[in-house]
């Protein structure tokens, strides 16, 4: 499990990229302070399409890199680091496999791949992931579909150009199959854009006898169960990424402090109560992060266990992500509370990574299901 | 097919036909594992039969040089192997301290001489070995040991204490670290290897709570061990002894990962508060295996932090003691009853997180030699 020397490269370019240009105080902090609708820098996502990092999903028949999960996860590693907001998970990653293969990749792949476009996943209907309790309903009426129902938590859907969204066009809530994927452009349905926790964006979405041609099915109909798996998995395997470079941002933050933060006439690292604590947690994130590999490895080679540890790495990630936070704001003590310092950022956008595709007991949920028991 | 995927045909074919029925059986109890040596006693031809095939092959210590009994497979290779042996479930065919400690410290300190003629004995099981480095002064400040090794000229005068000396009273020859100057602490020590049938030297079992005596105390009385047999160099036995303990932990660490199977899935639990506990302890243990995975290429590549088994070794102890505390509750009343391997497990697996090294002095050395934290 390592890494070759082309992956490592990408790992540095994307590291540097994002230190520099997507650091909290040029994009977090200035589009949440200048109160930007999108959440996200649109400069950003187009400096994401010059370095081709736009195309780390995209085969390269349609003039994508065609690399995989690993080197996805590298790029998101360091977007978590440094709490960078941009479309690259859910437009990069998520609905370009989702689109995948469909005539909607011959007309949204050029726009991923110059950062000008942007697209969205809707698929929770409630507060909890449960992508096959989809219950949207899409009903076939002349030549195209009606949709009647509700997504919520659609990350940056009120800045898409169309939101991916899954409906059902038969069986019933439960049923994986009977689910169809339809490219829902934005101004078709009534989004009510909604600010979270740390200040990205999420769509609730009404769909009011919205009327759609039946060519904004992506895919088959009532096949959308596959490509919308398949989604969610990179997805998740993404969001563990950025997890693990959540927490290892807000450790190594934490393990500066500790070394230069003085109480009693002593650095506060020499505490052991301390030490202890920032080793565990050293450990913790090592972990999460060969999760996340072993995970991306599983995908890339299409292993049959890859829903396991796509499930694993997601789980672990968010666990220790929480971990890292929490431990962070507590060691910074009084500071750590405060909007000015950088530290509490951290613990906002764990939380909502952690909640996107599957929260903690979700995926250890599926684990055990997927275990058997 | 590529080459690995030849391989592991080859290998599958080859465990397949050369591993017997009765050593793809779960192990019952300690007892079934088979630690070779001198006096060994094997419990089956079954048992006989399957150390002798693989030793043959080399594939007791696959990726050590076949020149010295190893089978000089890349770590791929290694892998694969592992994969396929998990994959019938075949039990391992020699536990050795040979193998998983003192092999690789003399594949790296020791002379031609040394390494020629101790490791085929070890991958061969030949040799059991012990490991002299705790002493009843000297636990987790291990270099603060007293065993005086004093140099008479032709040969070392050994006398002292040991503890927690794991199997002495059934090992043939003992790693052991001695005091050779009292000028500086860690300056001082030397890493002698000598016969456990020298005269001077006798074991006391140590009763356990789990009712096993995995352990003994160990003692020297004018114990003459000739002089060539140090490992590295005379008062530089520190160094030795810390890559040891460096395998060591990576070998404890190994217990995190259990038998490699979904607790879960053993256990079916039935309650769901349990099954819940499970299920979260299964995500940690996978990702540890996945971290297991990734150590063991990055030490093999030369990547890994030199610190970096301690953090294995608190990972996999504390993991391994969490799984034991949920067997117990999984089994309830009848893990409690006395003659099953399990409350015995469960109660022995509580030393993990002390011997090698206590969790809290694993996190010490992550905390200085990786985190750089002040004072530490």
């Amino acid at each position: 499990m390592l890494l070759t020397d082309d992956q490592k490269m990408l790992q540095e370019t994307a590291a540097n990229f994002l230190a520099d240009e997507g650091s909290i105080a040029k994009q977090y902090r200035h589009w949440r302070d200048t109160h930007c609708e999108d959440g996200f820098g649109h400069a950003l996502w187009k400096q994401f399409g010059e370095l081709g990092l736009t195309g780390i999903a995209i085969p390269e028949s349609h003039g994508g890199l065609g690399l995989g999960a690993t080197e996805a996860a590298l790029v998101l590693e360091e977007i978590g680091r440094n709490l960078t907001p941009s479309p690259f998970l859910t437009t990069g990653i998520v609905a370009a496999k989702a689109i995948e293969g469909t005539a909607h990749a011959d007309r949204w792949y050029p726009g991923i791949l110059s950062g000008e476009a942007v697209l969205a996943l809707a698929v929770d209907e409630g507060p909890r992931h449960a992508p096959d309790q989809t219950a949207l309903d899409a009903k076939r009426q002349g030549n195209g579909f009606i949709l009647n129902g509700h997504k919520q938590f659609a990350v940056q859907a009120a800045s898409a150009d169309i939101i991916v969204t899954a409906a059902r066009t038969s069986g019933s809530p439960g049923d994986s199959n009977g689910i169809t994927l339809f490219a829902v452009p934005r101004d078709a349905a009534a989004i009510d854009n909604v600010n979270l926790a740390d200040s990205s964006k999420a769509g609730r979405i009404t769909f009011d006898n919205v009327e759609l041609d039946a060519d904004a099915v992506i895919g088959e109909v009532d096949g959308g169960w596959a490509p919308l798996s398949r989604a969610l998995n990179v997805g998740r395997a993404g969001a563990a990424a950025e997890l693990a470079g959540v927490a290892a941002g807000a450790a190594a933050m934490t393990f500066d402090y500790l070394r230069t933060r003085k109480q009693f006439g002593k650095l506060i690292g020499e505490f052991q109560a301390l030490q202890h604590r920032a080793a565990h947690l050293y450990g913790e994130i090592e972990i999460a992060r060969a999760a996340v590999l072993k995970a991306a490895q599983m995908l890339g080679s299409g292993d049959d266990r890859a829903d396991l540890w796509v499930s694993v790495a997601k789980a672990k990630a968010a666990d220790v992500a929480s971990l890292a936070a929490r431990e962070g704001i507590q060691m910074h003590g009084g500071i750590g509370m405060t909007d000015e310092h950088d530290i509490g950022l951290y613990l906002k956008r764990e939380a909502v990574l952690g909640e996107l595709f599957g929260d903690v007991y979700y995926h250890r949920n599926r684990v055990a299901g997927l275990s058997c028991y | 097919m590529t080459d690995l995927g030849a391989f592991r045909a080859e290998t599958r074919a080859w465990l397949e036909a050369n591993c017997p029925a009765e050593m793809r059986q779960p192990m019952r109890s300690e007892a079934d594992m088979c630690w070779g040596g001198r006096d060994w006693t094997f419990q089956s031809d079954a048992q006989r039969h399957w150390l002798e095939v693989m030793a043959e092959r080399g594939w007791t210590v696959p990726d050590w040089p076949k020149d010295y009994g190893g089978g000089g497979l890349t770590p791929e290779q290694a892998i694969v192997l592992k994969e396929e042996i998990a994959r019938i479930g075949a039990r391992q065919p020699l536990y050795s301290f040979g193998i998983s400690m003192l092999g690789p410290a003399l594949l790296k300190f020791g002379t031609e001489e040394q390494k020629c003629h101790y490791l085929p004995q070890i991958a061969g099981g030949e040799i059991r070995w012990c490991q002299g480095y705790s002493e009843p002064g000297a636990g987790s400040d291990l270099a603060g040991l007293q065993t005086k090794a004093e140099d008479k000229g032709d040969h070392w005068l050994v006398n002292g204490q040991k503890v927690w000396t794991s199997y002495a009273d059934k090992a043939d020859w003992i790693f052991c670290l001695t005091r050779t100057s009292t000028e500086s602490k860690q300056g001082g020590i030397s890493f002698l290897l000598f016969d456990m049938k020298t005269p001077g030297v006798s074991t006391r079992p140590i009763l356990l709570i789990s009712g096993n005596s995995p352990f003994c105390e160990t003692f020297f009385d004018d114990v003459k061990v000739p002089k060539d047999q140090v490992v590295g160099e005379v008062n530089k036995g520190w160094d030795v002894a810390k890559y040891l303990l460096g395998h060591e932990r990576e070998m404890i660490s190994g217990m995190g990962l259990g038998g490699g199977g979904s607790l879960g899935a053993a256990m079916k639990p039935a309650d769901p508060m349990l099954r819940a506990a499970i299920a979260a302890f299964d995500v940690d243990a996978l990702a540890f295996q996945a971290m297991s995975e990734r150590f063991t290429s990055l030490w093999k590549a030369g990547e890994a932090h030199p610190a970096s088994p301690s953090m294995m070794k608190y990972a996999g102890t504390e993991l391994n003691k969490r799984r034991n505390e949920l067997m117990m509750a999984a089994g309830g009343s009848e893990a409690l009853e006395w003659v099953a391997k399990q409350p015995r497990d469960w109660l022995r697996s509580k030393g993990n997180s002390i011997e090698g090294g206590t969790s809290e002095v694993q996190l010490n050395i992550v905390a200085k030699h990786i985190l750089r934290l002040p004072g530490a």
